[in-house]
């Protein structure tokens, strides 16, 4: 077994190997630019994207002219948040709804826009970490221009309600963004059917390389954007810039095994992320965090009471998992989406993001059971919190001396 | 079918191996997400501060002052949008030469719509950046900001930039970017003595010098105060959001060292290559822009009067040879050449407009082989529009 | 993150984890910090009749650099009186265990927390 144990494919997965090799040609002799119309480098280049372009399109049920490529989900995000923003704050309004667990990709651009003139409503999720629908309805403005909620949260997996937000934005002509990055390849997505306006996909968390992703543009009824990078015109204009060739492939190729394997492989880490709720479970006051339904089947998240994250993370360094959300973890406050679901008040706990994916293995999870049951163990046998608790001591009565 | 000889290195170069080689262990087993704080994440982080380093080195910078992005194009939109939005808005005149990338042009304009007036610098005759247009731009307006190219991509002309920026530098300031994208590896760059002139941020691309596809650069000096265009989880010091492509960044990284290492000795080849091919273009009645400037080495940017480029290139094609128009990225694009047209090329000639661009790989044998093979369809053409001509008298 | 080999040490192989009754004569208990800070230790000094510290005994809630520190204090303490238990400073400590800036809290913690508990001997001592 490989140590430490990759549990943390939320943040980033290993580009497939067969993904690979449909990239080889295009770091070798394919290396023209897509956008070279006078040889035939360019033009196979050009073939090759848009072949990769209809892989992703097929995965959503979508039309390849929906499909935009950009660098990332993060690119992605923000070109549909300010695009849209932007295209329709002058018709519809200035007022934009969003949800407060949103990934910081679709938050701090909200941020951007607010400090544009746009306004922003940020709703806050039940305690299972779904939005609830009838407060969604209330938010609602005759001035809401854009939504924007996320189809699976990176951090607890939990799957919001699209089908139902979507409906009632076009109900009310509003343009609804879904940020989808952590949900391809793991539940079905079918833009034929849902009403969404705008979707961002990203690569790397599902098996193809970083530095590619895409936005879908409805074409009926069509969305307008307006463009964030400008320059020679690709992407029918809204977004410019030469195109990675070999991103751009090994995207389209990951996309096109998400759509072969998805069922098979859900189902297998389904079984495997049980099995690691069940071992985590024999373990004394833990709270898993987010509801276990409506969320996707990699993910597990779990706060372990009376020990401390940062010495958990230390004693667990076998273990590749994320305290957080990757891309907030360098700091070490808290995470924003768990402080949102109004956890149980415990003073303190630390929580840790178990996801799973296409290499983990049974004996990989049985050992991350044995290590979680051994290394909280330690730490609480160590830790004052832990004794006073075991003693039936409240620790919301004790009076802290704060330092 | 072979492939054919490839003749269009400013649009896009083959990966050096080496950069390969690099790159393929951050793919499939050091795959981390470098924000992530285990072992996985900290190989990824290490990897791109090597990089970090690689690329600050070989432009004579300071690795914290390296952003990396996805493109030439996003640096580019970056210091212009970036460093407008950061003066809020209406920040004043944006000056720019009439030949940069369409990147360059395209983000200007849309200052345009938050009351930015847009300043256009002319280029003389052989395609230079003229000394009379920054001083006109200085005494009447007195740019916020400035993008002037450290040498053009279709001409391959080389700017004078530290001269202009110095200038700029004395008499009253302003933020001064460059797009190196197609100089990197081809002459030597400088950032230190470029920002002692007045230099303040320099575009640099994986993809122009046998790196991959999907990295870059903006090189800044951290007094200039940049707005971020993509927003999110606060990588690149925030300025830049986004999961870093680390293969792309360490592959970028190799390439920068590799372009440094080699440049003397490439350079002096590919301009012995090019000195071969315009001699033989000479005879053949070519008009050679910007001959009497500067150039990069690799670069020569040709036209025959009478001869559609087009027709040309799609000749030159099935003969073997990849050779370009102009901008990859604008030859979907009808119009004639924008640089060229800012020289005063006359509309016709700049319609014929091919450019061949030479890089590592080149050699003697294909512009060899070239120079009879132009000189053929020259003269099917020729015929061709001779036989059109009877037919439209007949 | 990375830590100090020493720290590493203390995290790992930490000495004296445990505790002594506090209600026992000699014994003085000092609990510093609060869970919302992110640490809370419980240092416990036994004092013999010379007024030496004999054996001291820790548990902590906290970072690996937290925990390491008041390991090492623990070893620090015994064998010295409580007068040259309260000379022990933070500098001393953060310097023993390299810690890096951000974690210079810990040290004083730590320094806090050998005064908590001499306060809460003395205490008892005197009444």
């Amino acid at each position: 077994m490989h140590l430490p144990i990759y549990l943390d494919y939320s943040a980033t997965t290993p580009v497939d190997p067969r993904v690979v090799e449909k990239m080889i040609p295009y770091l070798r002799e394919h290396f023209g630019n897509p956008a070279s119309r006078s040889h035939r480098f360019g033009w196979t280049a050009e073939a090759a994207v848009e072949e990769a372009r209809n892989e992703v399109a097929a995965l959503v049920h979508a039309d390849l002219r929906e499909i935009i490529w950009t660098s990332g989900a993060t690119e992605s995000d923000n070109l549909a948040l300010k695009g849209a923003a932007h295209f329709y704050g002058g018709v519809k309004g200035r007022h934009l709804v969003s949800v407060k667990t949103e990934h910081k990709a679709v938050l701090d651009t909200l941020r951007e826009l607010e400090r544009q003139g746009f306004t922003v409503t940020y709703l806050d999720v039940q305690k299972n970490g779904l939005i609830d629908l009838e407060a969604f309805k209330a938010a609602l403005r005759d001035d809401t221009a854009l939504v924007s909620v996320m189809l699976a949260n990176n951090e607890i997996g939990v799957i919001q309600p699209i089908a139902e937000i979507g409906d009632l934005c076009r109900a009310r002509g509003i343009v609804f963004h879904v940020d989808a990055a952590q949900a391809t390849g793991k539940v079905e997505i079918d833009l034929s059917v849902l009403n969404v306006d705008l979707m961002s996909f990203s690569a790397h968390k599902t098996y193809g390389p970083k530095g590619i992703g895409a936005l879908y543009v409805r074409r009926k009824p069509r969305v307008r954007l307006e463009a964030q990078m400008h320059g020679g015109g690709h992407e029918r204009g809204l977004r410019s810039g030469t195109l990675a060739t070999h991103q751009i492939v090994g995207m389209g190729e990951a996309f096109r095994l998400a759509r072969q394997e998805m069922a098979a492989e859900t189902a297998r880490v389904r079984r495997l992320r049980d099995r690691l709720l069940e071992g985590v479970s024999t373990i004394e006051a833990i709270h898993v965090n987010g509801d276990m339904t409506a969320r996707v089947a990699h993910n597990l998240n779990v706060s372990f009471a009376y020990v401390e994250g940062e010495s958990l993370m230390m004693a667990l360094k076998d273990l590749a998992v994320s305290s957080g959300s990757a891309c907030t973890s360098a700091s070490l406050e808290p995470s924003y989406v768990l402080r949102a679901l109004e956890q149980p008040d415990e003073l303190a706990h630390s929580s840790l993001r178990f996801t799973l994916g296409r290499f983990t293995t049974e004996a990989e999870i049985d050992y991350a059971i044995d290590l979680l049951r051994q290394k909280v163990g330690k730490l609480r046998d160590m830790s004052p919190l832990w004794e006073m608790a075991q003693a039936g001591v409240d620790l919301n009565t004790v009076q802290w001396a704060a330092h | 079918m072979p492939l054919p000889v490839y003749f269009d290195y400013n649009a896009t170069t083959p990966m050096d191996a080496r950069v390969r080689a690099a790159m393929s262990p951050y793919l499939e087993t050091r795959f981390g997400n470098a924000s992530s704080r285990h072992e996985y994440g900290r190989a990824a982080r290490r990897a791109m501060d090597l990089a970090r380093q690689q690329v600050a080195a070989a432009v004579g910078a300071h690795p914290t002052e390296i952003i990396f992005v996805s493109g030439g194009s996003e640096a580019n939109n970056l210091f212009l949008k970036g460093a407008a939005a950061a003066f809020g808005k209406g920040g004043g005149a944006v000056a720019f030469s009439a030949i940069e990338h369409p990147c360059v042009l395209n983000a200007a304009r849309q200052l345009a719509r938050q009351e930015w007036r847009l300043i256009e610098l002319p280029v003389d005759a052989t395609g230079r950046v003229t000394r009379a247009g920054i001083d006109d731009a200085l005494a009447r307006q007195k740019p916020g900001l400035w993008s002037v190219m450290l040498a053009n991509n279709e001409t391959g002309v080389v700017q004078d930039v530290a001269a202009f920026a110095h200038s700029v530098q004395e008499r009253g300031g302003g933020w001064f970017h460059s797009d190196a994208a197609q100089v990197l590896g081809k002459i030597p760059i400088d950032f230190r003595a470029l920002n002692q002139a007045g230099v303040h941020a320099l575009t640099l691309s994986a993809h122009k010098v046998y790196g991959p596809k999907g990295a870059a650069a903006l090189v800044v000096d951290k007094r200039l105060d940049l707005i971020p265009l993509i927003s999110g989880g606060g990588q690149e010091g925030g300025l830049r959001a986004g999961t870093e492509n680390v293969a792309a960044i360490v592959g970028f990284g190799v390439a920068a060292e590799l372009a440094a290492s080699r440049l003397k000795e490439l350079s002096a080849r590919l301009s012995r290559l090019r000195a071969r091919l315009e001699a033989g273009l000479l005879p053949l009645g070519a008009t050679i822009f910007g001959i009497d400037a500067p150039r990069l080495p690799n670069t020569s940017y040709f036209s025959f009067a009478g001869v559609e480029g087009e027709t040309l290139l799609a000749r030159l094609d099935r003969a073997g040879f990849a050779v370009a128009s102009g901008a990859a990225c604008s030859s979907a694009n009808p119009n004639p050449s924008h640089a060229l047209m800012a020289m005063g090329v006359p509309e016709a000639l700049a319609r014929g407009a091919l450019r061949v661009s030479l890089g590592a790989e080149s050699n003697e044998e294909q512009i060899d082989a070239f120079l009879p093979a132009l000189k053929a369809e020259l003269a099917g053409l020729k015929n061709l529009t001779a036989l059109q001509d009877e037919s439209r008298r007949a | 993150m990375s830590y100090s080999v020493k720290v590493i040490d203390h995290y790992e192989n930490p000495r004296n984890v445990g505790g002594f009754d506090a209600d026992e004569a000699g014994v003085g208990t000092g609990m510093v910090g609060a869970p919302a800070c992110g640490d809370v230790m419980k240092l416990q000094i036994k004092v013999n009749d010379d007024g030496v510290i004999e054996d001291a005994r820790f548990k902590t809630y906290g970072c690996g650099s937290a925990i390491a520190s008041s390991s090492l204090v623990t070893e620090w303490v015994k064998g010295k009186t409580v007068e040259e238990a309260l000379t022990i400073k933070n500098a001393q400590i953060a310097e023993e265990l390299a810690l890096p800036p951000v974690k210079i809290h810990c040290s004083v913690l730590a320094e806090d927390a050998i005064k908590a508990a001499v306060a809460d001997y003395r205490k008892k001592h005197s009444a």
